[in-house]
C-alpha cells in the first residue's frame, strides 16, 4: 500500500478563490438589476463588455508570461475587474473608453505588478481613474437620464449603437448630469431646493440612483453574512463619510445633504464591492477600520472642495498607498503578548 | 453554571465522530509481536533494563531513566524479550529509533502488584513516585512526564486544574468514549491530581458536541467539588492555551507555561492511567485508540497495548487495503500522515484514520494568496498568517519572528480555510525549521569564535611571556658582559692582557678539541701550560670507556654461556653482539694507548721547553 502523504491539515474547507469571486459577482448582481431596470441597458452592455476585455486581456498577459493560462482565468478575479469597471462607467461611456480602462486595470495595474496579490492598487480603480483623467468629457457626458427602462429610455440596439459608435450625438436627449455633479456645480448660484427640484433627483433623494445603492447595500450585507468580507471596511467607510457630512455639510444650501452622499454615486458599490477588494486593502481589524475610514473621509473631502462630483476611484487609490504604512502600526496583539509587536523587526518595538 | 470566555478565531470541521461512537471500547488483543519505542516521552529516553531472551511479566519494567527528565517503560503483557534495536517509530519523518521487542506467550501473565490502600496517607512525593514508576507521561500529545508536571515549582502554584476534555479534532473519539465508559476512573484519577496540587478550582471542559460524556461525568463527580464546563464546539477549543482561555479568560504569556498563571492542564487518558497507577498499581501499559475512517469496515475505539503494531490493529479495525489512500496518525487536523503501517502504538497515539481518496481529498493546487485574510480570521493566537507565509515564502525569517511565528500552535485553521489552498502550516513548519538551525549554527559560531579568541588571547600572553624572558637574558647577558669587561680591564691593568683574551678563546677550542685525542696535540704545544690540564680528564674518559666496555662484555659472554647451556634461540645473536662489543673493547684499549702516549709526548716537550 502506498499512501499519500501530505502535510497537516488534511481536511480543507471547499471555498476555493474562485468560488469567493463567483460570490462577489453574484452579489453584484442585484446592483446590475437596479442599473439596468432605471438607467437601461448601458451597464448589462458595458458589464459584459468589459468581463470579455478583461479575460482577454488576462489571458494575453498570461502568454507574454508563460503563465498557466486557464488555471489563472478560473479564478474568476479579472472577471470580477472587468465587471467591476461596467457597473461604475458610465452606461454610453464608448467602447473605446471601457478598453482602455479595462485594459489598463488587468495589464498594468495588476499583471504588471506580479498579477493576483501582488498589486498594490485596486486594478478597477486605476482603469476608472486613467479614463476619468484621461477623457474628462466622455466620462461626464455618458450618463443616462433615469428613467425606468420600458418607459422613454433607449432600447438595447440603440444602446448598443451608441457605445459602439461612440458618437456623442447618438445619445443626445438620453443623457444628463448625475445628482452628485449637479448638486455640486449648482449649489453655489442656488438654493438647496432649486438645485434639487432637477428632473435628475426625481421625487425621492436622486432617482434611480437611490435603488442602485440599496441594491448594492442588500450584495454587500449578503458577502458579510457569506462572511466573504467583513464588516469592518464598509461601516469604518460609510460611518466616516456620516461623520464627515454631519460634521461640516449640514447646510444644504452649501454642501449636498448626507442622503446624497450615501445613495446618490458610487458610494455602497465603493463600500462594499471596490474598497473590500482584500489585495489591496489593510489586512488586521484595526487597519482595515483606518483604511474604510480614510477613504471615507477622502470621499467627502473630494466631493465638497475638490474637483469631482464623486470620489470613490481616486480615494481608494489615495488609501491604497497608505496600506503598507497602516498595515506596519496595526498589526494585532497575539494571544499571550502584552502589546502588538508594531513596526520592523530590531527597531521600534512596543 | 461556569462562566465561560471564547478564544479568536477557530472553526468548524466536518466532526465525522459518529464513524467511531456506535461501539463501545473493544480490546485489540495481544498481537504477534510487541515493539516498544525506549522514547515515547520528551526527555531523556529509558535505558533497557532486561537482555534479549528474558522472560517478563506483565506490567514488569522493561527500561528506565536514571538521571535526566523520564519515564520508564513496562512490558504490555507477559513474553520473551526478542531483541532490542532500532525500528520505525511514530514520527513524522518515518524515523526509526531504539525499541525494546517483545513476543508475547500468550498467558498475559501479571507480575505482582501492590495497590496502595489509601494514598491520603503518603507523602506526596512518594504519591509522584508511584506515578513515575507507573510510566505516566501525557497522553494527549506532547507525553510531557506527568510526574513532573504535576510537582511546578514553589512560586507557581496550581489554582486552577484543568481536565481537557474538549477533543476538538475531527474524528478523534478515545477521550469521549472514556469519559462516557470510565467515568469513575477519570474522575478518580483527577482527585488523585487534586490532592497532589490542591488548587482551588478543578474542572472538567467538555465540548457540547459529547453531551453522553457529560452526563456520564456529571454522575461521577456527585459529592465532590469538581465542575463540568460544557465549552461551545469550535474547533481547536481543546488547544491547551485555548481551553485555559475558555475557563479562565486568562493567556498563558508567550513563551510560558500555564503555571505562570496558576493553571493546568491534563488529558482524560492522563487521568485514568493516575487512577490505575495509584488505586490497582497498574502501570501505562495499554491505552484506548480511535480507529477510524471510511476505509475500515468496523471503526471504533479499541483497548491497545502500547507496541502493538499499527498494522495489526487496522486489521482488527477491518481495514478494505483498495480503499484506503492517505493514513493518518492523529487527527486530520494537526496529525501526520504515515508511509508505513509497521510502526507501534505509543503512549501518545490517540488516533488513526485510514481515509479514502474522497473523503480527505487531495488539495487544489496552490494558487496566489489575495491577502483576503481569512487566515487571520480564524487563527486562534490572533497572529497574522498571511504575512507570515509572505515573510517565510520571502525567507526573511526575522521578519517572520517579529510577527511572534513562534507563538504560531500549527493547529491548521488558516489552511484549512485558505481559499488559494496554501499549504500555510506547512510553510511554518520550515521557517520555524530554518530559524532553529540557524540559531543552532550561531551558537556553534559563537562557541568558534569565543575559543578562537581565547586562543588567540593564550598565545599572545605566551608571546609576550617569551618576549620578556628574552629580555631578562639579554639585560643579564649584558650584564655579565659588562662584569667580564670591567674584570678584563683589570687583569689588564696587571698585565696579563694578552694571556686573558688568550684564555677565554681556548676555552671554546678546549671544547671541540676535548673528543680528539689526536696527534693535533704536537700543534697545540705552542699554546700556553693551560691546554695540558683539560687532556687529563680525557684520559680518565677513555679508561673509564674501556672499563665499561669490558664489563659489558664480560657479562655479555656469562649470558651467551647460560643461553647456550639451556639452548635457546638468541645464541646467535649474543654471539654477534659479543663480536661487536670485542672490537669495542679493542678501539678503546688502542685510544687509551694513543693517549697516553700523547700525553707521554706532551710532558716530554713540555719539559723540554
Amino acid at each position: 500500500m502506498a499512501f499519500v502523504q501530505q502535510s497537516s491539515p488534511h481536511a480543507h474547507s471547499a471555498r476555493p478563490t474562485s468560488k469567493v469571486m463567483l460570490w462577489v459577482i453574484l452579489a453584484a448582481l442585484p446592483g446590475l438589476l437596479a442599473q439596468t431596470l432605471f438607467f437601461g441597458w448601458g451597464n448589462l452592455i458595458n458589464v459584459v463588455w468589459c468581463i470579455a476585455i478583461a479575460l482577454a486581456s488576462e489571458a494575453a498577459i498570461l502568454k507574454l508570461r508563460s503563465k498557466p493560462i486557464v488555471f489563472v482565468l478560473k479564478d474568476n478575479t479579472a472577471a470580477v475587474t472587468g465587471l467591476l469597471l461596467g457597473l461604475s462607467l458610465p452606461q454610453f461611456a464608448p467602447w473605446w473608453v471601457s478598453a482602455v480602462a479595462v485594459i489598463s486595470a488587468i495589464v498594468i495595474a495588476k499583471q504588471l505588478y506580479g498579477g493576483l496579490g501582488s498589486n498594490p492598487f485596486n486594478p478597477a480603480m486605476v482603469g476608472y481613474a486613467l479614463v476619468l483623467i484621461s477623457f474628462p468629457v466622455a466620462m461626464t457626458t455618458n450618463w443616462a437620464e433615469p428613467a425606468l427602462l420600458w418607459d422613454s429610455a433607449p432600447g438595447f440596439g440603440d444602446t448598443l449603437a451608441a457605445i459602439a459608435s461612440g458618437q456623442q450625438t447618438a445619445i443626445d436627449g438620453w443623457t444628463m448630469a448625475t445628482p452628485l455633479d449637479e448638486y455640486k456645480h449648482k449649489i453655489a448660484s442656488h438654493t438647496a431646493a432649486e438645485v434639487l427640484a432637477h428632473p435628475t433627483f426625481g421625487e425621492g433623494i436622486a432617482k434611480g440612483w437611490e435603488w442602485v445603492n440599496a441594491a448594492f447595500l442588500v450584495g454587500g450585507l449578503v458577502l458579510i453574512g457569506l462572511k466573504i468580507i467583513t464588516w469592518h471596511i464598509p461601516a469604518a467607510f460609510l460611518g466616516a463619510l456620516v461623520a464627515m457630512s454631519l460634521a461640516f455639510g449640514s447646510n444644504a444650501d452649501q454642501y449636498a445633504p448626507l442622503s446624497l452622499h450615501l445613495l446618490a454615486g458610487g458610494t455602497m458599490l465603493g463600500a462594499f464591492f471596490i474598497a473590500t477588494d482584500p489585495v489591496s486593502a489593510a489586512t488586521s481589524h484595526q487597519g482595515k477600520l483606518i483604511y474604510g475610514a480614510g477613504i471615507g473621509v477622502l470621499i467627502y473631502l473630494i466631493r465638497s472642495w475638490g474637483n469631482y462630483p464623486d470620489a470613490v476611484a481616486f480615494s481608494v487609490l489615495l488609501m491604497n498607498f497608505a496600506v503598507p504604512f497602516i498595515d506596519h502600526y496595526t498589526p494585532p496583539r497575539t494571544y499571550g503578548h502584552h502589546k502588538a509587536r508594531r513596526g520592523q523587526p530590531g527597531r521600534g518595538r512596543s | 453554571m461556569t462562566q465561560l470566555w471564547d478564544f479568536s478565531g477557530g472553526v468548524h470541521p466536518a466532526e465525522h465522530k459518529q464513524l467511531s461512537t456506535s461501539r463501545p471500547i473493544q480490546a485489540a488483543g495481544i498481537p504477534g509481536q510487541l515493539v516498544l519505542p525506549l522514547q515515547q516521552h520528551i526527555g531523556e529516553p529509558a535505558e533497557p533494563i532486561v537482555a534479549i531472551g528474558d522472560s517478563v511479566l506483565k506490567g514488569q519494567k522493561i527500561a528506565d531513566v536514571s538521571h535526566g527528565m523520564g519515564v520508564p517503560v513496562h512490558a504490555p503483557t507477559s513474553g520473551v524479550i526478542e531483541s532490542i534495536g532500532d525500528y520505525p517509530v511514530p514520527h513524522p519523518s518515518g524515523m526509526a529509533d531504539k525499541c525494546i521487542v517483545l513476543k508475547p506467550d500468550g498467558k498475559d501473565e501479571w507480575c505482582e502488584r501492590y495497590p496502595v490502600s489509601d494514598y491520603r496517607k503518603l507523602d506526596r512525593d512518594q504519591v509522584l513516585d508511584i506515578i513515575r514508576s507507573a510510566g505516566i507521561s501525557g497522553m494527549g500529545g506532547a507525553g510531557f512526564p506527568t510526574h513532573i508536571k504535576l510537582k511546578p515549582s514553589r512560586d507557581r502554584k496550581v489554582d486552577t486544574l484543568i481536565l481537557n476534555g474538549a477533543e476538538c479534532e475531527p474524528y478523534i473519539t478515545a477521550d469521549d468514549m472514556t469519559m462516557r465508559e470510565r467515568a469513575d476512573e477519570v474522575v478518580s484519577g483527577l482527585k488523585v491530581m487534586a490532592w497532589i496540587l490542591r488548587p482551588e478550582r478543578c474542572v472538567i471542559g467538555i465540548e457540547d458536541n459529547k453531551p453522553e460524556a457529560a452526563t456520564a461525568l456529571r454522575e461521577a463527580i456527585q459529592g465532590t467539588q469538581i465542575e463540568i464546563a460544557v465549552i461551545p464546539t469550535k474547533y481547536p477549543s481543546g488547544g491547551e492555551k485555548q481551553l485555559i482561555q475558555i475557563l479562565t479568560g486568562m493567556e498563558v504569556p508567550s513563551g510560558g507555561i500555564p503555571a505562570d498563571i496558576g493553571v493546568m492542564c491534563q488529558n482524560i487518558g492522563t487521568a485514568v492511567a493516575v487512577a490505575r497507577a495509584v488505586f490497582e498499581d497498574t502501570p501505562l501499559v495499554c491505552r484506548v485508540v480511535t480507529l477510524t475512517g471510511e476505509a475500515l469496515e468496523k471503526p471504533g475505539n479499541f483497548d491497545v497495548l502500547l507496541g502493538t503494531p499499527v498494522d495489526y490493529l487496522l486489521e482488527q479495525a477491518g481495514l478494505q487495503p483498495e480503499l484506503v489512500n492517505r493514513l493518518i496518525l492523529g487527527g486530520p487536523m494537526m496529525g501526520y500522515t504515515l508511509t508505513t503501517t509497521a510502526i507501534p502504538v505509543i503512549k501518545t497515539s490517540n488516533c488513526i484514520i485510514a481515509a479514502t481518496a474522497s473523503e480527505l481529498p487531495a488539495p487544489p493546487p496552490e494558487q496566489a494568496c489575495i491577502r483576503c485574510g481569512q487566515c487571520a480570521e480564524v487563527c486562534p493566537m490572533e497572529l497574522l498568517p498571511q504575512q507570515l507565509f509572505w515573510h517565510a515564502k520571502a525567507t526573511e525569517f526575522e521578519k517572520a519572528e517579529h510577527l511572534n511565528l513562534f507563538d504560531c500552535i500549527e493547529c491548521g485553521a488558516c489552511s484549512y480555510v485558505c481559499p488559494s489552498s496554501i499549504p500555510l502550516v506547512q510553510y511554518y513548519r520550515y521557517a520555524k525549521g530554518e530559524i532553529r538551525v540557524q540559531r543552532a549554527e550561531q551558537l556553534k559560531a559563537d562557541r568558534a569564535r569565543e575559543r578562537f579568541e581565547a586562543r588567540q588571547e593564550r598565545l599572545d600572553r605566551e608571546q609576550q611571556d617569551k618576549e620578556l624572558r628574552r629580555k631578562e637574558r639579554a639585560k643579564a647577558a649584558a650584564e655579565a658582559q659588562a662584569k667580564k669587561k670591567v674584570e678584563a680591564g683589570k687583569a689588564a691593568a696587571s698585565g696579563e692582557a694578552v694571556d686573558g683574551r688568550a684564555a677565554s678563546s681556548a676555552l671554546v677550542e678546549q671544547a671541540l678539541a676535548r673528543k680528539k685525542a689526536s696527534s693535533e696535540a704536537a700543534q697545540a704545544q705552542a699554546a700556553i701550560p693551560a691546554d695540558a690540564a683539560p687532556e687529563k680528564p680525557d684520559i680518565e674518559s677513555l679508561e673509564k670507556q674501556f672499563a665499561q666496555a669490558q664489563s659489558k662484555l664480560e657479562t655479555m659472554q656469562a649470558m651467551l654461556e647460560d643461553a647456550k647451556a639451556q639452548q635457546a634461540d638468541n645464541v646467535e645473536k649474543l654471539e654477534r653482539a659479543i663480536t661487536k662489543n670485542h672490537d669495542r673493547v679493542k678501539r678503546a684499549e688502542e685510544a687509551l694507548a694513543d693517549a697516553r702516549k700523547t700525553l707521554a709526548t706532551q710532558t716530554e716537550s713540555q719539559s723540554i721547553e
